[in-house]
């Protein structure tokens, strides 16, 4: 997956308006592009008008519709198929979802879904989402209608002039969706409706509560960042984003491992998509709790595990900290245990739907006590997939919890998704405890790879109790023997350390002057950076790490073989400061980002190469 | 018969202060288990952090003291995945009340068939005499030298505010009517709370004075049994009847009263307000009341999560990743 990535992101995105003639889509298209081109971004516009310019209101051939295409690069098309589609009746979704791209956000205005409208627009049912077999997870659904005439109640404006405003409150809502700047269409309006400051100022509160709605709601768009290989590889695919991967890739492990999968969770964002789809597959026994705290939706997973299933848990960065306790406690149980952190901006409730790389620390040490933690990092949203798998062999296999850190980006921008054959990957191979050890088993006896055997409630003759507290390594029992517990804190220590991970893979010009390091999710920036520089001329190379705890073997000996290392993350360096602490006489230089948005390859690339040329 | 015994289910030497309620109830439990006659192998006994959250280090069956306050969602999710196991949480007041309230509530509020103990010391003890949710307003302790200045859970209000299905009650040095609740607990499908009255002989000695020995249950207590006329009293000389809104204790002979004016104890009653009135009576003008107060039968979570797992695996035609898989939208690269 290595070469020829292409990174698409807000760059390039299409945003379809559509609804009844009436209901103003194109202005409000123009509207968005008009703010699009105030902050560099090229457009393409493409109306779609009626054949028939009087038809019915909310029939069929009454939907009009306006796509617009930004573009940070040049823009030739105003998209073939849209990453957003506004839906504003039902009428509009029949005709329109043609033209929307698989995992496209659909906002619909649910007021115009009602039975009538349902009619008009020749459904069958009184579910047009699942008619048209439309993913429920990727539907904004909102009172639009109800919520402008809320807004202007105190306007003093007629009904129908109050319902001229709805497109403004669909504009507000993509505005939010994609960050763009009020101020711009504030001030597009304002100019227009000069002569008529009361409806100008109708608009800009309207327009101002789709956003807020967006906001409050923390809608999101999958599929705005997408990585694409330009190299076909034979095969079936589909579209996939992260945090579906993500769930696909536990569903496969427990598949593997033959073991139920149980998800305790809380909902976050941008954490939740895992826990809905998780909830969806109950056809393949997979058991989903949505508990009362986060708290709760860990302490439960340590219980499933206890039983005898694969618990796991998912959260992003503020569910970690309520976690951290019960992290811990699965540290000294030894018990199997996946923790899923899609990261967010922070500190606490931070910027909700916003990515960052800041749990990074938080994920390895935030926690009292010796408490060594497997931690992994997903690289890109098909990544997710053999990560969530990985993390749960290493979690099984080594009856340790780990972490897995996606983000923001990663949860939910999305890419084309070879489908895998699980004959393709690793058996699982769980430490039961063996039969013959019968009589002679305690709690902590390992095997070769330091690990404690599991024993399985309903099992005869293995009954034990594990707990919080320490033990001793040979009976089990509690113990606060000075001797003991040290050992207890190597032995634990010295399992994670034991843990088969691939080594670290240098990509690009292996004699090269300059080094690019990151970790997760910043792959395909930083590959992109670095393919951009290689192709000045100059001789780069890019080394990704997705295994952060234990680090691949031949770390040091790849960090140390070239002239210039920088490491690039988004956060203030906590990577960097890790991989010092873990290898001695380690300067790298360093790029430091927190924005809460991906990586800009432009600036990834002005910033290496002042480097390169220091 | 169960082919259990009690020693079956004994483990290692327990280390609580001589006199603690935690040694009777422990005696009591594995007695119980015994006579329930689920095998040691098949039953889960899972506590937070405590003085009575040690019990599991002393049973022989699967076991986990796990951390403050998270002994209900720990249990939560062993029962959901695991449902053939006897899953049994021991808590105290300050474990299970205070920092685990709200997996309390939401346990019972789920009706998750987890047998749930309460063992109600009016104190936090392994942290040397701080007062508990359940310590009466003005208890003077080392954290409140002064008195406290908030009133206390009643853990059956709690239960029943969370819609709980099952509340018992019996005192730690009552071996017969400890054993009685415990059986009858797991005997209910849900949620089972057992809230067992016990001393701290070191820093709340004397809590439950009124009703810790025989003479004083004798006076002070009442046994409901459900269908059973609510009698107590040395000789049942004494018996509740409903007045108005509330209950009142009247002695039988006097005023013309008979047996026959006395209530009946319905525990199955679904509408909780007389057993939540029961459940509430304090001395001295009330028995305290003992045995099983609430056990109405409902749809269990777990069960119901099960259920569920089998139903849509009929419905939905995928039930492997690589069936699951053909359900997306998917192109060919050739």
């Amino acid at each position: 997956m290595a070469n020829n990535l292409e990174i698409k992101n807000l760059d390039s995105v299409a945003v379809r308006f559509s609804g009844d003639s009436g209901d103003g889509m194109q202005l409000a298209g123009n509207i968005f592009s008009t703010i699009s081109a105030t902050v560099g971004n090229s457009i393409s516009t493409f109306p779609d008008y009626p054949a028939d310019i009087r038809a019915p209101q909310g029939s069929l051939t009454g939907v009009s519709g306006f796509q617009v295409h930004i573009g940070a690069g040049k823009v030739y098309t105003p998209g073939d198929k849209c990453d957003v589609l506004v839906a504003m009746n039902a009428a509009a979704l029949k005709t329109q979802y043609k033209y929307a791209k698989p995992g496209a956000a659909i906002i619909i205005d649910t007021d115009c879904f009602k039975k009538a409208d349902l009619e008009k627009a020749q459904f069958a049912t009184e579910d047009p989402i699942a008619e048209m077999n439309i993913d429920p997870d990727r539907v904004i659904a909102c009172p639009l209608t109800t919520m402008v005439k809320d807004c202007l109640k105190d306007s003093g404006m007629d009904n129908k002039s109050v319902l001229k405003c709805r497109n403004m409150f669909a504009l507000g809502l993509v505005c939010y969706l994609f960050d763009r700047d009020l101020n711009i269409a504030f001030n597009f309006l304002k100019e227009k409706f000069a002569k008529k400051p009361g409806v100008a100022e109708a608009n800009i509160k309207v327009i101002q509560a789709g956003y807020d709605y967006g906001h409050n709601t923390h809608s999101s768009v999958a599929n705005v960042y997408r990585i694409e290989s330009k190299e076909k590889v034979k095969g079936r695919y589909m579209d996939i984003t992260g945090n579906k991967a993500t769930a696909y890739g536990l569903i496969a492990a427990a598949e593997k491992a033959g073991l139920r999968l149980y998800l305790g969770s809380y909902p976050i964002t941008p954490a939740t998509d895992v826990l809905h789809e998780l909830s969806k597959h109950k056809s393949l026994g997979v058991t989903t709790v949505q508990c009362e705290d986060e708290i709760a939706g860990c302490a439960s997973a340590i219980g499933a595990s206890f039983a005898g299933a694969l618990g796991c848990t998912s959260t992003s960065g503020p569910g970690i900290c309520l976690k951290s306790e019960a992290m811990n406690l699965a540290v000294i149980l030894e018990l199997p245990l996946v923790v899923l952190d899609v990261q967010r901006g922070g500190p606490a409730t931070g910027l909700p739907t916003k990515s960052e790389q800041t749990d990074l620390l938080q994920a390895l040490y935030g926690r009292n006590g010796e408490s060594p933690m497997p931690v992994l990092a997903a690289t890109s949203p098909t990544d997710c997939f053999d990560a969530a798998f990985d993390a749960a062999k290493i979690a099984l296999e080594y009856m340790t919890p780990v972490v897995l850190l996606t983000d923001a980006y990663v949860a939910n921008g999305s890419a084309a998704f070879k489908l895998p054959d699980l004959k393709d990957y690793p058996e699982i191979k769980i430490p039961y405890v063996p039969e013959e050890l019968k009589g002679k088993w305690t709690p902590y006896m390992r095997n070769e790879n330091g690990v404690r055997y599991w024993a399985v409630p309903g099992r005869k003759g293995f009954t034990h109790i594990l707990g919080g507290l320490e033990k001793d390594n040979k009976t089990g029992a509690i113990s606060t023997n000075p001797e003991n517990h040290d050992l207890m804190c190597r032995l634990r220590a010295q399992k994670i350390a034991n843990i088969q991970v691939p080594d670290l893979q240098v990509e690009g010009d292996q004699d090269a002057e300059l080094l690019i390091v990151g970790f997760g999710s910043t792959y395909g920036h930083l590959h992109a950076a670095m393919d951009e520089m290689r192709a000045q001329g100059k001789k780069v190379a890019l080394a990704q790490f997705k295994y952060i705890n234990p680090l691949p073997k031949n770390t040091a000996e790849v960090l140390k073989k070239f002239k210039k290392v920088v490491v690039a993350e988004q956060n203030l360096g906590q990577f960097a400061g890790y991989l010092r602490m873990k290898i001695d006489n380690f300067v790298p230089f360093q790029f430091n980002e927190v924005k809460g948005q991906p990586f800009v390859v432009s600036e990834l690339v002005e910033n290496f190469n002042q480097v390169y040329n220091k | 018969m169960s082919e259990y015994t009690q020693a079956d289910f004994k483990k290692g030497q327990p280390r609580w202060c001589p006199g603690c309620g935690d040694h009777f109830f422990l005696a009591s439990l594995q007695k119980a288990m015994a006579e329930i006659g689920v095998a040691p192998e098949n039953t889960a006994v899972i506590s937070g952090i405590g003085c009575s959250s040690r019990l599991p280090h002393y049973m022989a069956t699967y076991g986990m003291n796990t951390i403050h306050g998270r002994a209900a969602a720990i249990a939560t999710g062993c029962k959901v995945s695991n449902p053939k196991l006897s899953v049994w949480q021991i808590s105290g007041d300050g474990d299970g009340l205070a920092i685990g309230g709200n997996h309390f509530i939401h346990a019972n509020r789920r009706n998750i068939d987890l047998k749930m103990i309460l063992l109600n010391n009016r104190i936090y003890g392994l942290t040397k005499g701080q007062y508990s949710p359940t310590s009466p307003r003005g208890f003077v302790s080392k954290s409140s030298p002064y008195g406290t200045v908030e009133d206390p859970f009643r853990p059956a209000e709690l239960c029943f505010g969370a819609r709980g299905h099952f509340f018992a009650r019996a005192v730690a040095t009552d071996p017969t009517g400890t054993v009685d609740i415990l059986k009858a607990a797991h005997a209910h499908k849900g949620a089972a709370v057992c809230e067992i009255l016990q001393n701290c002989v070191i820093f709340n000695n004397g809590t439950h004075d009124s009703v810790y020995n025989k003479e004083g249950r004798a006076k002070n207590a009442i046994y409901l049994q459900h269908g059973k006329p609510m009698l107590f009293g040395e000789n049942n000389e004494f018996g509740l009847m409903q007045e108005g809104f509330g209950i009142k204790v009247v002695k039988l002979g006097e005023n013309g009263i008979t047996e026959k004016d006395i209530l009946i104890h319905d525990a199955h009653c679904e509408d909780n307000t007389l057993q939540l009135k029961l459940a509430l009576m304090e001395g001295p003008d009330f028995p305290i009341a003992l045995g099983v107060i609430r056990d109405v039968e409902a749809p269990t979570y777990d069960d119901a999560v099960n259920a569920q797992i089998e139903e849509v695996k009929s419905a939905k035609k995928y039930h492997n990743f690589a069936e699951l898989l053909e359900t997306n939208d998917i192109w060919e690269v050739k």
